[in-house]
C-alpha cells in the first residue's frame, strides 16, 4: 500500500486529473471491501432476525476453519490443493460412524455398525485421523508441484469422495448417516442453536489462532519462501518436504475439525456435501479473500456466505436454480478477480 | 546433518589445501554434455574466478557443487567431505553458500524477511515456535546495511531495481556465515558504480579467511580480483592457475578470441 501512495504522489498530476472519488475508491479497495462485506453482514442479519443470523453464522464458521486452514498451504506455501474437501471428508465421516446411534436392523443392507460415542471423544479422532490420512497423501505427493501438484490433489479430492460413496460397511454409501451426535458436556448438551454457533464460533477462533502463530513464526517465513523459489531456500540448509509435509497435515487437521463440526451440526451427512465441487468453491473463497492473508479468509467465506443466502431473496431466482446460481455468479466473480485485482479483496500476494 | 570433523576421510593434505575438490564430475542434458569428466581443486581462503566462453559449463559448475543440479557422474569433495550426491539442504552445513546466475530472491516477500529467513532455525519444531529474535534482526540489520538495503527492507523484493536485487542476493549468502561463498555473475548486469562495493565485498570475505569463487565474463575484474584462474571449455578443464600467468597461455587467448 505505501508504495502505491507513493506512486500516486510522484504522478500527481494524473492524480489529479483522475480525480478524488476515483483516487478514494482506488486507494482503499481494501477498506472498501472490508467496509461493504461487513455492512452486508449487519444489514442481513439485522433484517433477517436472529434465527437466520445464528444459521448463517454457524455456516460461516465451518467455511471459515475450511478457508483459513486451506489458505496456509495454497496461499503461504503456494500448493493449490484442489483435494480439502477430503479432509473435510474424513473429519466428518469419524464423527458420524463414531457418534452415530441410529439404530438399524441386523437384516437390512444398509445396517452398519454404531458406536454412540459423546461428541468430545470423536472430535479429536475425526481431526487426528484427517491428520493421518495427510501424512500418508503428504508423503505420496511431496515431489510435485505447480500444476502437477494441483492434478494429484484433485485425484485425491475424487478417491475420497468414491471412497466415502463406495465404502458401505462403514459409510452407508449413498444412503448416508442419521443421528450424529451434538456435544455436550456431562448433563449439558450443547444443542440450542445459540450454543452450537458459539461453539463453532470458539474452534474458529482457535484455528485462527494457530494459523496466525504459524505464518508469523519462523516456519511461516520459510513456507512463503517455498512459494516463492523452492529449489532457492532448499540452498540455504531447509529440507523443503519436511515443511510442505508439516504445513499440509496441520492444515488437513484443521479441515478435519471442520468436518467433525459439520456432522454434528447437521445430524446426517452423505457423499455428496463432500464433491469436488466443493473444494473448487473453498478455492475460490480463498482467493475471493487474498492468498496468504488469515483476515481474507474469513472476510471471502463471510462474502461467500452472505451471497450464498442472499440469493434466496433475489426475485428473479426460482427457489430451485439458489445452487446453480450460487455457482455462476462465484465464477464470474472469480475471472472478474483475476482480470482486476489477482490479489483478492485484502491480499498481498498474486497468483 | 551436521559433518563431525570425525566424519571426513583423513585424505592426507588434499582437505587441508583446497575448499572445494571435484574429481571426473559430469553432467548431460540430452545429448549437450555440459560438464565432461571435469576435475578441479579450488585453493582454501583465496578468490577464485571461473571463465569462459558461453555454453563452457561454468553455472552447471556452481550448481553441481550446491547440489540444485544432480551430479551424473563423479566425486565433489566440499570442505573436505567426499560426496557422490550432493543435497542442497546440506551445502549450508559443508560450509558453503551460492547465488544464482538469474537473481533468485523471493519476490513476494520484503526485503526483511529474505534475509530473516536464511538466518533463522532450520528445525521444524523450533522454527514452529520461534519468534523474531534479537540476535537474528540484530545480524539482518547489519547484512541490509552492508549491502545498502536497509532503507529498502520493507520492500517486496520484486519491486527492487535488477542491481539492487542483485546486491540483494548477495547479501543473502552472505547472511549465511560459512566457510565458502560462491557467486554466480555477481557483476553482470550491474552499473560500473555499483561494482566497486561488490568488490569491496568479495575482498572482505578474502580477509576473513574465506573462501571465494565467481563466475565472470568482466575480464577487467577478472585481471584484478581473483588469486586463482580456472578456465572452462566445453564442459572441460582448459587450463587453471595463477591469473596472469594463466590469461597469458595461448590456449586461453585462443579459446576467447576465436578459432
Amino acid at each position: 500500500m505505501a508504495t502505491s501512495a507513493q506512486t500516486d504522489g510522484d504522478t500527481a498530476a494524473d492524480a489529479q486529473a483522475v480525480g478524488l472519488v476515483t483516487r478514494l475508491i482506488r486507494g482503499n479497495i481494501e477498506l472498501w471491501a472490508n467496509l461493504l462485506v461487513i455492512t452486508w453482514a449487519i444489514v442481513f442479519f439485522v433484517w433477517q432476525g436472529t434465527g437466520f443470523a445464528i444459521t448463517v453464522g454457524t455456516v460461516f464458521a465451518i467455511w471459515a476453519i475450511l478457508a483459513v486452514s486451506l489458505n496456509l498451504v495454497v496461499g503461504f506455501t503456494g500448493l493449490l490443493s484442489v483435494g480439502h474437501v477430503g479432509f473435510f471428508g474424513i473429519g466428518a465421516y469419524t464423527m458420524a460412524v463414531l457418534t452415530s446411534d441410529a439404530s438399524y436392523e441386523a437384516a437390512r443392507t444398509d445396517a452398519i455398525p454404531t458406536y454412540g460415542w459423546p461428541f468430545f471423544a470423536a472430535l479429536p479422532v475425526s481431526v487426528v485421523l484427517a491428520g493421518l490420512v495427510a501424512i500418508v497423501v503428504g508423503v505420496a505427493f511431496n515431489r510435485f508441484r505447480d500444476d502437477i501438484f494441483v492434478l494429484v490433489s484433485f485425484g485425491f479430492a475424487i478417491i475420497a469422495f468414491n471412497t466415502f460413496l463406495n465404502l458401505r460397511e462403514i459409510t452407508r454409501g449413498a444412503f448416508g448417516i442419521h443421528e450424529i451426535e451434538r456435544p455436550a458436556i456431562g448433563g449439558w448438551v450443547i444443542d440450542g442453536e445459540l450454543e452450537f454457533l458459539l461453539f463453532s464460533l470458539g474452534a474458529l477462533a482457535l484455528v485462527v489462532l494457530v494459523s496466525w502463530l504459524v505464518v508469523t513464526s519462523s516456519f511461516g517465513r520459510v513456507l512463503t519462501a517455498i512459494r516463492e523459489d523452492e529449489e532457492a531456500i532448499a540452498v540455504f540448509g531447509y529440507q523443503v518436504t519436511h515443511y510442505k509435509l508439516a504445513i499440509w497435515v496441520i492444515s488437513a487437521m484443521m479441515a478435519g475439525l471442520a468436518g467433525g463440526l459439520l456432522a454434528s451440526w447437521t445430524s446426517f451427512i452423505d457423499p455428496n456435501s463432500f464433491i469436488l465441487l466443493e473444494s473448487m468453491l473453498l478455492v475460490s473463497i480463498v482467493i475471493l479473500g487474498g492468498l496468504a492473508t488469515i483476515w481474507g479468509s474469513l472476510l471471502g467465506a463471510m462474502a461467500f456466505v452472505l451471497m450464498e443466502e442472499g440469493m434466496r431473496f433475489l426475485p428473479f431466482i426460482p427457489p430451485e436454480y439458489v445452487g446453480q446460481a450460487r455457482q455462476i455468479v462465484l465464477g464470474v466473480l472469480l475471472v472478474l478477480l483475476m482480470l482486476f485485482r489477482p490479489q483478492g479483496l485484502v491480499g498481498r500476494y498474486r497468483l | 546433518m551436521t559433518t563431525e570433523p570425525a566424519d571426513r576421510p583423513d585424505a592426507p593434505g588434499a582437505s587441508e589445501d583446497y575448499a572445494v575438490e571435484t574429481i571426473d564430475i559430469s553432467k548431460h542434458f540430452g545429448a549437450v554434455r555440459a560438464v565432461q569428466e571435469l576435475s578441479v581443486s579450488i585453493p582454501r581462503r583465496g578468490i577464485t574466478s571461473i571463465v569462459g566462453p558461453n555454453g563452457s559449463g561454468k553455472s552447471t559448475f556452481v550448481n553441481l557443487l550446491s547440489g540444485v543440479l544432480p551430479l551424473d557422474g563423479g566425486i565433489v569433495i566440499l570442505d573436505g567431505v567426499s560426496l557422490r550426491v550432493v543435497h542442497a539442504h546440506d551445502v549450508p552445513d559443508l560450509g558453503a553458500t551460492r547465488t544464482f546466475q538469474e537473481v533468485r530472491l523471493f519476490d513476494q516477500i520484503s526485503v526483511w524477511d529474505n534475509i530473516m529467513v536464511v538466518l533463522t532455525s532450520r528445525k521444524l519444531l523450533p522454527a514452529l515456535l520461534e519468534r523474531t529474535k534479537r540476535e537474528h534482526r540484530d545480524e539482518a540489520e547489519r547484512i541490509l546495511k552492508l549491502v545498502g538495503m536497509w532503507e529498502k527492507r520493507d520492500s517486496l523484493a520484486m519491486d527492487l531495481s535488477y542491481g539492487q536485487r542483485k546486491l540483494l542476493e548477495i547479501g543473502r549468502a552472505l547472511a549465511l556465515d560459512v566457510q565458502i561463498y560462491m557467486f554466480d555473475e555477481p557483476f553482470a548486469g550491474l552499473f560500473p558504480q555499483m561494482i566497486e562495493p561488490v568488490k569491496d565485498l568479495v575482498r572482505e570475505l578474502r580477509d576473513r579467511g574465506r573462501t571465494i569463487i565467481f563466475i565472470s565474463h568482466n575480464m577487467d575484474i577478472v585481471r584484478e580480483l581473483p588469486d586463482h584462474l580456472i578456465v572452462l571449455d566445453s564442459g572441460r578443464l582448459l587450463t587453471e592457475g595463477e591469473v596472469h600467468e594463466v590469461l597469458s597461455r595461448e590456449e586461453v587467448i585462443e579459446a576467447y578470441l576465436g578459432t
